[in-house]
């Protein structure tokens, strides 16, 4: 009796991963398709970073000061573009609405929307970071390598509640302004931590140990949280 | 209850006037009988007695984000309307107040600490929490009514969450780069901290009966507006039909 809920259990893990890799591949085709959300990304933060290198020049010691900021800004605003354009795809032919009368699990949905848009602002910083270190002739003094757990601790930060708001924005009158206006406050301790560990490393001047488990704890229980709250939020009406 | 409140408002009047004037006069003697009210500081002089309205209203606005996290929560488990009504109605009073530390704090900073502003944990935790119980009334004017509650609520419950991190994040970040702020530690004057108490006690009254008003008020809004939408749906089911989409 116990296996045979067991292997139910275990049936239904499967299709929620299924569900879960279907619309990651179909959002990831579509990306690669019509390239809208990358383009308007990287070119967004590359406009960022042209205007501050020009408007501040600064030294290679100044600019090490600045960067931790600089990048996760440019990051931050070009990530809502690709966040505000991830549930408004769906709510065309009322693809939405038939998600949600489908018995298919919401996590599985939110999992995959926000698999896929960790991978697309991924892209951007892996493009973007290079052209960040020839402007500002940056060069880690600190352990180079914990900027790779920011960044990936960071992203994930930005983008797993991004698009739990992003799901909360697309309900609302001006969807577009209503994003940020969410998520910037909540986002507050995440930016925080990535732009002092990301100065930390830059400078050597302290460790960024902490801030990098505080970006973890952060990943952890914001997660958590937008997974239990995810299906009261599609099928708020 | 409602007869209750026009005696609320009395009191509340009394106790407000009351903890005002015992905040601003000094300690007075006139022919041998003493006036209480709160001794002069020492070193900051008469500017330190903004203190009594600035505690008493970060207390207030804490206590009134507390019971919005509450009644966010209780909404999400059991749907009740009553409980949307007091999750609205605490978080637009504790703006008000937070708004109110926010802006005492400076006026007493400047000539105090020669600053008008410094990332301070407490005054960026404030902040913080200021701006997210902004962007949650900003949430409840912008969504479609229907959705309003829930969404709500779920946006408390994240803030909520988050409370902690402002809170670590700025202490690590402090003691880092750490400023010459605040006197730590250090005892309170008997007679001040009792003009604090009744000033916190005065607020706290002001609240509930700002708060108690403001309920009545959202609850005959929402009976109103059913009301208009059953009309309608009388008049014309195919026009409410439409309005309802």
């Amino acid at each position: 009796m116990s296996g045979a809920a067991e292997g139910q259990k275990g049936a239904k893990q499967g299709v929620a991963r299924g569900i879960t890799r279907a619309t990651l591949l179909k959002d990831l085709r579509l990306e690669w398709r019509s390239k809208d959300a990358i383009n308007s990304m990287l070119f967004f933060s590359l406009l960022v970073v042209v205007v501050f290198s020009f408007s501040f020049d600064p030294s290679a010691e100044e600019s090490r000061q600045i960067a931790g900021g600089l990048i996760w800004v440019a990051f931050l605003f070009a990530a809502v573009v690709a966040l505000n354009q991830t549930w408004a795809r769906e709510l065309r032919n009322q693809v939405l609405d038939a998600y949600r009368v489908s018995p298919a699990p919401p996590n599985s949905l939110f999992m995959a929307k926000v698999l896929g848009n960790f991978i697309f602002v991924a892209v951007l910083e892996a493009l973007m970071t290079p052209l960040f270190i020839i402007f500002y002739r940056l060069r880690a003094i600190g352990p180079a390598w914990q900027l790779l757990l920011v960044a990936a601790f960071g992203t994930w930060a930005l983008v797993v509640n991004g698009t739990f708001f992003a799901a909360m924005s697309i309900r609302t009158r001006s969807r577009e302004i209503m994003l940020p206006l969410l998520l910037f406050p909540i986002s507050i301790p995440a930016i925080l931590a990535m732009v002092q560990a990301t100065a930390g490393i830059l400078t050597g001047e302290y460790s960024a140990r902490f801030w990098i488990v505080l970006l973890a704890t952060y990943d952890l229980v914001f997660t958590t949280g937008c997974l239990l709250l995810f299906e009261t939020v599609l099928n708020a009406e | 209850m409602r007869r209750l409140f026009p005696i609320l408002v009395i009191f509340t009047g009394v106790l407000l006037s009351y903890a005002m004037s015992i905040a601003l006069l000094p300690v007075v003697h006139i022919g041998g009988i003493t006036l209480i009210g709160a001794p002069t500081e020492q070193t900051m002089g008469s500017v330190q007695r903004i203190f009594y309205y600035h505690v008493p209203s970060a207390w207030t606005a804490f206590i009134l984000f507390f019971i919005n996290l509450g009644a966010s929560v209780y909404y999400l488990i059991k749907r009740c309307a009553t409980a949307d009504i007091v999750a609205l109605v605490t978080a637009e009073v504790g703006v008000v107040f937070c708004t109110v530390v926010l802006v005492t704090g400076p006026i007493w900073a400047r000539p105090v600490w020669g600053i008008w502003w410094t990332w301070d944990m407490r005054l960026t935790s404030t902040l913080v929490l200021w701006l997210i119980y902004v962007s949650y009334l900003f949430l409840r004017k912008f969504s479609s009514s229907g959705q309003t509650p829930l969404l709500a609520a779920a946006l408390a419950v994240l803030g909520a969450l988050c409370v902690p991190f402002v809170y670590f994040s700025i202490w690590f970040f402090r003691t880092q780069h750490p400023q010459p702020v605040m006197g730590g530690g250090g005892s309170i004057d008997p007679r001040m901290l009792h003009v604090l108490l009744v000033n916190w006690l005065a607020f706290s009254c002001f609240a509930f009966l700002v708060c108690w008003s403001r309920f009545r008020l959202e609850k005959v809004q929402r009976e109103v507006d059913e009301a208009h939408a059953m009309r309608s749906l009388l008049d014309d089911p195919s026009a409410a039909a439409r309005s309802m989409r």
